[in-house]
Formats: C-alpha cells, structure tokens, sequence
C-alpha cells in the first residue's frame, strides 16, 4: 500500500490518542467485522462564539489509514467550535492527509461519522436536536 | 537497520548459483527447442537435465514432468484438465476451506459455469482436514479429490499419504498443491499415492515464471494451455529454458540442502513460536506445532490490533511480514483460512505471517524478538477493541 508522506507520519506519530475521562460527547463508527473501529471522546465548553471543543482524543483500531484519518481529523476539529466541527468532510480529512488510496476512502468517512456520533452525544446531553448522519456503509462497501 | 526478510512463503530471492546457470540460456542458448539445427539441440537437452532433476528430486520419471509458467497454472491443469477428461463419469470435486485462490477460484468457476459440483471439506482448529470428512464426501460421481499438501498461510500438513491410499483404493483421482510443502519437506510422490502435483520455483530459490505439474503415468487429462506440439504435445507455449533450468537446478540444490535446513529452520521456528508467545500477553498461535507445521512457517494473532499497521510498523523497522487482515487482501473478508479454522474475524484481521528461509538466522529471530512486543502493545494501547478485550477478561 502506498501511502502520503503525511499518512505515514499520522500513523506513526499519531496525535491525540487516548480517552477523556466523562467526556461531553463520545462517538464510535465501524465494527470489528470490518476491522475498522474508531472512538471519539470531545471536551466541550462555552465560549463567546458557541460551544467550543476543547479537547479531542480518539481510539482507533484499524489499518494505517483509519489511525492516519482519526489523528488527523482530530488535530482539525481541535479548538473548533462544535458547528465548524460538524461542518468538516471526510473529503477534508483525506485531502488534508495528502489524499488516500481509493479503496481507503472509508477510513475517512469513519471519522467523519464517528465525530458526528461524537458531536450527537453532546448535543443529546445538551437537549440539543440530534442531527441525523450519513452512516457508511460497512457491509457493501469496497475495500482493502 | 536491520534488514531482516521473513516472506520467504510470499517468494524467495533467486539463489546466484541458479541464476547464474539460467543466464546462457538467455543470451547463448537461446535457440527454440522446436527447431533442428545444433544450437536448439542445447536447449533441448537443458530442458530434459531439468525435467530429470525435478524427477529425481519427487522420486518421479522424467516423462511424468511438465513444465508450466506458474504453480497457478499447474492448479487450473489439474482441476479444468480432469473436469473435461472425466465429466461423463461424474461432475464432483472435493477439495477444502483453506485451498490458495488457484484452487479455490478454479473450482468455483467450474461449478458456475461448467455444471461442476464442489465439496469444500472443513478443517478442524489447526487448519486439518479430517479423513473421516473426506470419505463422507465421496460420492459415485467424485472424479477428483484436490487437498493442498501444506498451508501457505498457517503452514499445516495435510495426512498426505492417508488422503493419497484412500483415493487410489477408490480410483478417483488425487491432486495436491504442493507450492509450499515442495520447498520445505521431503516429497515421494509414489510413496504419497499423489497422482496429480502443482510446484512452483520461485518459492524454492529459483525464478518467477516457472512452475511444473507432475502428472502420474496413465493419467489421462484435457490439455489446458492449446497450441504447438511442445511438452509431448500437452502443454503449448514456446519453452521458458532459462527458468526451466533454474526450476531443475534449484530443486535439485533444495533437495541436496534439505535434511540440515530442515533442521536448522525448525529450531529457529520454535524459538520464534515459544518467544512471541511468551513476550506477547495474549498471542495466539494459528496453526499446529511440531512436525505438522512447515518448519519455515509461523503465523500469530494479536487481539486489539489490525494486521497491516503491525506490517508497517515491521516494515519501519526493517522487518517484512504478513498479514491474513483483510485491509492486504483487496477483499471485505480477512483470510479464507483463518476463518475457516473457526477464528473470529477480529483474530484474522490481527493475524501476522512470519515465513523463515535460508538467510534467516539466530540474530535476526533475536531482533524480531527484541522489537515485535514493542509494536503490538504500543498499537494496543490505542485500539478500543483491546480495551473491551481487557474489559472482557479482566485482563491489566
């Protein structure tokens, strides 16, 4: 598998791995069978502009590109607020990563999804409207 | 950095030795073994030194050898080649779960298109058929029984011989993919009762492009390549002399080396085995021990972890491996054979190949040791999965 300089950097160095203990919003996407699962735990707070996620960690188990996808789109979101954050595509993740191979495209609309789940949670808590996802498709989806 | 190969099942370098005997028939002898003047007299007779070594090294004659361009190839003779020969008299095939593609994907387009009906015996844990299971199967209709004689993923053994005598008291008969088994473990076809035999020279240190189909005496199969009268008139296709030469000399070399390889590999095998098994909390072994495993071949599953980051965290460190993970295979599914074994696809997907060949050494298992348990608990301990797992079983 061919991978961006920057892909590789990701998955070797990845950023904000970990969890947040009693986070404010907790979101996961893909499942083993796939062999992608991506955990997202958000610190959120208040700012002057609206909610503002403070801290991100995530847990990702998965190939290269779902642990490059997860560091990546975490750094992104990092001090966003959480409307700009939901804003962030999966297109976004890959091309900020230098693209992905196609049949790795998935890896990025995990962690655009498992945000979403991540942001939903919060909003929940928050007797905010959820705000209904793109789910990808696991089962029909091609991939590597 | 180390640079420390452990694919040798995926290929093996072409010994200098064997290239350098291929390297006249490139340049020199190049002359088509069709033709009648004196320099295509040598290129004859080098495909006939070739065909008596592969002989002598199989315990076979001469005249029972073919030279084919893959062990890909001598798979679809053995299968499309029997199929046609034998479909008056029946339509069944029986092979098994943990077949290569070569016999898998063959046989699936023989029963959707070519009216085959296909048996695809299971293994038990370790990755063997049970013999019982096989003569269950049989039915009046069976005309082929195609049992690879060791795995290329998780190097078992199959019971050879039983399989072999089962089906010669039957009269059906028997195919077995020897790619992997040939290069490692000492192989008489008449004592196996094996009528049917697929090897390859590019998992024996010799060339890409060569393999040889070993069909019994008597045997009587369509051909599968069509054209000009070479092979005795059963395999077309102008001869590939350099890799034929470097298929002879590379198994005959094999064979010569074998008893201390053998040897040599088996005791480097077992300590890798016995070292990841105890420097990794919670790795399994896939695959049985001892004399039914290739004694180049080892094959763990990491709970927690997917298999082509611990490949690329090998691979940054010098170390070229495998993986059954499905994220290598192009497919949705992990490795055909690990799940057929009864592992749950978590366990395929954290499954890691390590395949020892002649430059492996006392050193190089000693690094592997010293940098895998570093990688597998560093990825671990990013993976939610080895947190559930750890959850589960109480584990710390």
């Amino acid at each position: 598998m061919d991978y961006s300089d920057k892909v590789m950097d990701h998955f070797s160095n990845p950023r904000n791995v970990g969890e947040i203990e009693n986070p404010d919003g907790l979101g996961e996407a893909g499942n083993p069978k796939c062999g992608d699962i991506m955990k997202i735990y958000l610190k959120v707070k208040d700012g002057p502009g609206g909610a503002v996620i403070e801290d991100v960690k995530f847990k990702t188990f998965g190939c290269a590109s779902a642990i490059a996808s997860s560091s990546m789109a975490t750094e992104m979101i990092k001090g966003k607020t959480v409307d700009e954050a939901w804003a962030m595509t999966n297109v976004a993740v890959a091309e900020a990563l230098d693209g992905l191979p196609p049949i790795k495209m998935h890896c990025s609309v995990l962690a655009e999804e498992a945000i979403h789940k991540a942001i939903n949670d919060y909003r929940e808590k928050h007797g905010l409207e959820v705000i209904p996802i793109r789910e990808f498709d696991h089962e029909s989806a091609p991939r590597a | 950095m180390q640079n420390v190969y452990l694919d040798y099942s995926a290929t093996t370098p072409t010994d200098p030795e064997v290239l350098e005997a291929m390297t006249p028939y490139f340049t020199e002898f190049f002359g088509n073994p069709s033709s009648i003047y004196s320099l295509a007299s040598k290129s004859r007779a080098a495909i006939e030194k070739a065909r008596g070594q592969v002989a002598a090294a199989l315990s076979a004659q001469p005249e029972e050898i073919f030279f084919t361009s893959s062990g890909t190839e001598a798979d679809n003779w053995a299968l499309k080649g029997a199929f046609e020969k034998l479909r008056s008299k029946g339509n069944h095939i029986i092979t098994t779960k943990i077949e290569h593609h070569a016999i898998l994907h063959t046989a699936d387009y023989l029963e959707k298109t070519e009216g085959a009906s296909v048996t695809a015996l299971p293994v038990d844990a370790e990755g063997k058929i049970r013999l019982d299971d096989l003569k269950a199967a049989v039915t009046d209709k069976t005309i082929l029984v195609s049992v690879m004689f060791a795995n290329n993923e998780v190097g078992t053994i199959q019971p050879i011989k039983a399989i072999g005598e089962f089906c010669r008291e039957k009269g059906i008969l028997f195919h077995t993919d020897a790619v992997q088994a040939a290069a490692q473990v000492p192989i008489d076809v008449n004592e196996l009762r094996i009528d049917l035999m697929s090897l390859s020279a590019h998992k024996m240190y010799g060339p890409k492009g060569t393999g040889v189909f070993f069909m019994r005496r008597g045997v009587k199969l369509e051909n599968f390549v069509h054209g000009g009268g070479q092979e005795k008139g059963r395999r077309a296709s102008t001869e590939n002399i350099a890799g034929i030469v470097g298929m002879g000399f590379a198994i005959e070399k094999m064979k010569a080396r074998m008893p201390q390889e053998k040897a040599r590999l088996t005791a480097l095998r077992d300590r890798l085995i016995d070292g990841v098994l105890k420097a990794v909390p919670h790795a399994k072994l896939n695959g049985a021990r001892g004399e039914e495993r290739l004694p180049n071949n080892t094959n763990f599953s990491f709970i927690g972890i997917e298999g082509e980051t611990l490949l690329l965290d090998l691979d940054s460190k010098g170390i070229s491996a495998s993986t059954g993970s499905a994220c290598t295979s192009g497919s949705l599914d992990p490795s055909h054979v690990l799940m057929a074994m009864g592992l749950s696809h978590e366990q395929a997907h954290g499954s890691l190949r390590m395949t020892l060949g002649r430059g492996t050494t006392d050193e190089q298992i000693s690094y592997v040791l010293d940098v895998l348990p570093a990688i597998v608990s560093k990825r671990r301990s990013m993976s939610p999965l080895w947190e559930d797992y750890q959850k589960k079983t109480g584990e710390k």
